[in-house]
């Protein structure tokens, strides 16, 4: 050791503060879940389609300058063109403008669909598990049997009784019985926190329920819920197109995706373009979200933090 | 000195599925003093971290008592309860899932201070901080999440968070057996640390009884549901009289590889009857070499053979002849 | 005694979001025919990471063996194996038994088609024999009615009785090097003796070498033959057991000798405890990483890497205490004493 100084092997002892140092820079949860999602690139591709989607169907309208029941007896099946960039259907209606205004509509009634079947889901299942017992029993009994009810007998009530097929008739009758796959995963979820260690510290420090549940259940369960919702989007999406395309759904003159395509099944071998744009939007949207929910759902899971 | 908990004749059964129960603690009786540490011992399932839950209320018992301070804590309610829940505090075996993934170590430590004591949000910060220095944790860890930590340093929460609202009695469940050697003692020497300090009174389970030595001042050994022998720290470690206890500390192992005793190490064959179907008689009698007919007939009782000693078996005086 | 696995220079890196974390950093070491080599060490050291590269079981891209490290089996590279080869490789010549029986086993296949499944795929025999061979293998590890045992599936069987399926399983082929990774941690200290002393009996029947990695110096004492203590993915000391229980030179080895509790010490005594958390891997080491929790730490120890000092055969460590210059301090036996 030729530049090594008697002082070099002095003994100067521990450092345990030093011992202790965090290495790794600090990484808040929402950033966490960013970097992670950033790594699929497939999700992150579906993430901007739906905006760009989004973005059509928000401001189509405007931008192409047609709007969507305005008839022009000029222009009928016309194909795609400059003026008319999807083309136009039987009445001269401009379809790029149709399928904006039925990308609303079907879009308002998967995101809604979803959005209120989780939030009733997650109530009912957190009650359900927090509970327990017998209680927890009897609810759970009660979703058993309405899952077993088919949904299309449920719409084809309620559009008799409530005697409208509008939007709010499909999204309640979508929700009334959507709901409970997702009440029962919430179940699931709840009833395996519950268990965990930290409740029941929380429990020992005298913590209320209604804390523990918004505290430790509500968040814990959140990244579960969300990512179910964005795999519900698209079922409800197509439920509705099912439901438009056998009659059962929206009714001239609004319109959405679902009854577009049913509206150019008639004329499909002639006028092919009517019935692919609609049909290409529903793809694009239900792949989309999907792809997305798997991104989430990878993001999202804290046990897959490396 | 005074008793801080007594427990009398404390059951706890679970029902499993039709007409099954599952007797978790059969009629076991012991009492701390205050500033005391008493060492609870078995083998898995032999329902030493249910006696535990139960002895702070998280389950309620099936029969028998607990007096906390004297007072009955099943009659509890309102601000009494608080007030006991404030006193009695649990540290959990697996530091990994007793701390909330979504939390800052920050929050985790706050939350039973928000309960129990009316801070400003400045003067909670600072007790956090003060708290996770006497742990030895450093303030930089205050606004970290639990998976960032070692599994020492989350013990080091748990203990924290448990300490946040200054409590008389702890009950360490398992604290250490997820750890690491060299960590464990770290958090034995912590916690004893801690007592001195702040007079606390612990109840420490574990199924390790070298380390349970060091801490404790009297050890309970539980077997299937049961006491079967208490007494102070150096009278269970040199002076065992029940079969099992001596099992249990010749399967210690020895850290020396001259270690002569090894072959003359008591072993025991088989494996803990399942609680579900426990054997007549003396529970421990199917892995028991001194069992004998009135073993398989008669259960034994613990009896007190001396102020503070007892033993729970038919064989105890030839075996302390022995 | 002839090398049954030659390892030199092993290097493994996770690559993580934060950067890479170098786990393994430049082990070497071999195993001898027929003896115990015991890895230990506390959590994050390296000693389960080393131990999966010798099966190869590590994922690529997240897990990276780097080029430059070499894995001999009986003079075969085993990082250059195909993938036919390494099938054969993975439980013909090497196996490995780990912590939780739990997750270990596949919960929706008894324990018999489990080691029956891995008899036929590497033997090649019928069915009927390979059943034969199970039920022979579960007397081998001390089943009590192996035939009735063989249909049990693994939640049937307590956490003792499943460790020792998921050693009859590691068994079933008769593999030249089983690696052990602490194999009786998550067991009762009655059970875990039993399983000890079945592994050292098998050891002495079957002629394995075993490699054990624990983190518990206590339990390698009566079961080892010679003990690498593995710091911050490096080996920081190796020897007999009796050189590592006796003549340890560094001063982690002192700490963990010392964290073991002893019988008949005074209780309520504090316990030697070694503070403080190892090094996050993540950051360059160019000094000695235990320094900032030694307390002979030394200026030398913060500015440069020790070498590795040769003792005797088998033993070497790397300190700067060793170096001449170095002043000499109390060891961890004259404290004792």
């Amino acid at each position: 050791m030729d530049n090594a100084t008697n002082d070099s092997f002095v003994i100067v002892g521990p450092e345990i503060s030093e011992a202790e140092r965090i290495a790794r820079p600090k990484v808040s949860y929402l950033q966490d879940v960013w970097r992670r999602f950033k790594e699929n690139k497939m999700a992150l591709v579906a993430l901007i389609i739906l905006m760009l989607l989004g973005f059509m169907v928000i401001f189509g309208p405007s931008i192409s300058g047609y709007a969507f029941e305005e008839v022009d007896r000029t222009a009928r099946n016309q194909f795609p063109s400059l003026k008319h960039w999807f083309g136009t259907d039987k009445l001269g209606r401009d379809m790029f403008a149709r399928v904006c205004q039925g990308g609303r509509v079907s879009l308002i009634i998967g995101l809604a669909g979803a959005f209120i079947s989780s939030v009733a889901g997650c109530l009912y299942g957190g009650i359900s598990a927090y509970l327990g017992g017998k209680t927890d029993d009897i609810m759970m009994r009660i979703v058993e049997i309405i899952i077993s009810v088919p949904y299309l007998i449920v719409v084809i009530l309620l559009s008799v009784v409530l005697q409208s097929q509008g939007i709010f008739t499909l999204i309640l009758a979508m929700t009334l019985t959507g709901w409970c796959s997702t009440a029962r995963l919430v179940r699931g979820q709840v009833l395996q926190i519950k268990g965990q260690d930290y409740v029941l510290a929380a429990q020992a420090l005298g913590v209320s329920p209604w804390r523990i549940i918004t505290r430790h259940l509500i968040p814990n369960v959140l990244s579960v819920v969300l990512v179910s919702i964005t795999f519900d989007i698209p079922g409800y999406i197509f439920s509705e197109a099912f439901l438009s395309y056998v009659g059962l759904g929206i009714q001239p003159p609004n319109t959405s995706w679902g009854a577009l395509a049913a509206m150019a099944q008639t004329s499909f071998t002639f006028y092919p373009y009517q019935m692919f744009f609609p049909a290409l939007m529903i793809a694009l949207t239900m792949l989309s979200f999907t792809l997305l929910g798997d991104g989430l759902r990878d993001a999202l899971d804290p046990r897959l933090r490396k | 000195m005074t008793k801080l908990l007594e427990v009398k004749n404390l059951s706890k059964h679970f029902s499993v599925g039709k007409n099954r129960t599952l007797k978790a603690v059969q009629d076991i009786s012991f009492s701390i003093d205050r500033g005391e540490t008493l060492g609870l011992v078995g083998e898995s399932g032999c329902g030493k971290t249910t006696c535990g839950r139960t002895v702070l209320k998280l389950y309620e018992p099936t029969s028998g008592q607990i007096l906390f301070k004297g007072q009955d804590i099943s009659a509890l309610t309102g601000r009494d309860l608080m007030s006991f829940k404030k006193s009695a505090q649990i540290i959990f075996q697996d530091p990994y899932s007793s701390l909330d993934p979504r939390m800052t170590i920050g929050e985790i430590v706050a939350e039973g201070i928000g309960v129990h004591f009316k801070y400003s949000e400045r003067e909670k910060q600072a007790k956090v901080l003060e708290i996770l220095a006497k742990v030895g944790l450093r303030d930089e860890y205050a606004s970290r999440f639990a998976h960032e930590l070692s599994g020492g340093q989350r013990q080091r929460v748990g203990i924290a968070r448990a300490l946040a609202v200054d409590p008389e009695f702890i009950v360490c469940d398992e604290p250490i057996s997820a750890l690491d050697v060299s960590i464990q003692a770290q958090i034995v020497n912590l916690l004893i640390k801690l007592q001195r300090e702040q007079n606390l009174t612990y109840l420490f389970i574990s199924h390790d009884l070298s380390m349970v030595r060091h801490i404790s001042d009297r050890v309970g050994i539980m077997y299937l549901g049961s006491l079967v022998e208490v007494g102070t720290s150096d009278q269970i470690f040199s002076h065992a009289l029940h079969p099992y206890t001596k099992a249990l500390i010749s399967a210690i192992p020895v850290a020396d590889p001259d270690f002569e005793g090894r072959d003359s190490r008591i072993k025991l064959e088989g494996e803990v009857p399942s609680p579900m179907n426990p054997p007549s008689g003396c529970k421990f009698r199917t892995r028991c070499s001194y069992a004998s007919d009135i073993c398989s007939k008669e259960m034994p009782i613990l009896e007190e053979i001396e102020p503070g000693r007892s033993v729970s078996c038919h064989h105890w005086r030839d075996i302390a002849q022995s | 005694m002839d090398n049954i696995l030659k390892v030199e220079n092993l290097q493994v890196s996770f690559n993580t979001y934060a950067g890479e974390v170098k786990a393994v950093r430049g082990v070497d070491f071999e195993l001898r025919r027929g003896e115990t080599l015991a890895f230990v060490g506390e959590s994050g050291c390296g000693k389960t990471v080393t131990a999966k590269a010798l099966m190869r079981l590590l994922q690529p891209p997240f897990a990276e063996i780097k080029p430059q490290s070499k894995i001999a089996f009986n003079d075969e590279d085993v990082l250059s194996m195909g993938k036919k080869r390494l099938r054969q490789y993975r439980g013909d010549d090497v196996s490995m038994i780990f912590q939780d029986p739990m997750t270990s086993l596949n919960p929706t296949m008894t324990c018999g088609r489990q080691i029956m499944e891995t008899l036929i795929l590497h033997k090649g025999i019928t069915k009927a024999q390979a059943r034969e061979e199970a039920i022979k293998t579960l007397e081998l590890v001390k089943i009590p009615d192996p035939e009735k045992r063989i249909d049990a599936y693994p939640h049937q069987l307590s956490g003792g009785m499943r460790q020792r399926v998921m050693i009859a399983i590691a068994l079933a082929c008769s593999p030249q090097i089983l690696i052990a990774d602490e194999p009786t941690t998550a067991l009762d200290v009655t059970i875990q003796a039993q399983i000890l002393d079945l592994l050292q009996e098998l050891q002495d029947r079957l002629e394995t070498s075993i490699i054990l990695v624990t983190h518990d110096l206590g339990v390698v004492a009566n079961f080892a033959d010679r003990i690498q203590v593995m710091y911050a993915g490096q080996v920081i000391e190796r020897g007999t057991v009796e050189e590592i229980f006796h003549q340890a030179r560094h001063p982690y080895t002192w700490a963990l000798l010392s964290s073991v509790p002893k019988p008949g010490r005074e209780t309520k005594k504090e316990l030697y405890s070694l503070m403080g958390t190892p090094p996050d891997l993540i950051l360059p080491l160019t000094s000695c990483p235990f320094a900032p929790r030694c307390e002979f730490c030394m200026n030398i120890c913060k500015e440069r890497m020790p070498k590795e000092t040769t003792l005797s055969d088998e033993h070497r460590v790397s300190c700067w205490l060793q170096h001449p210059m170095a002043p000499k301090v109390e060891t961890f036996y004259e404290r004792q004493a």
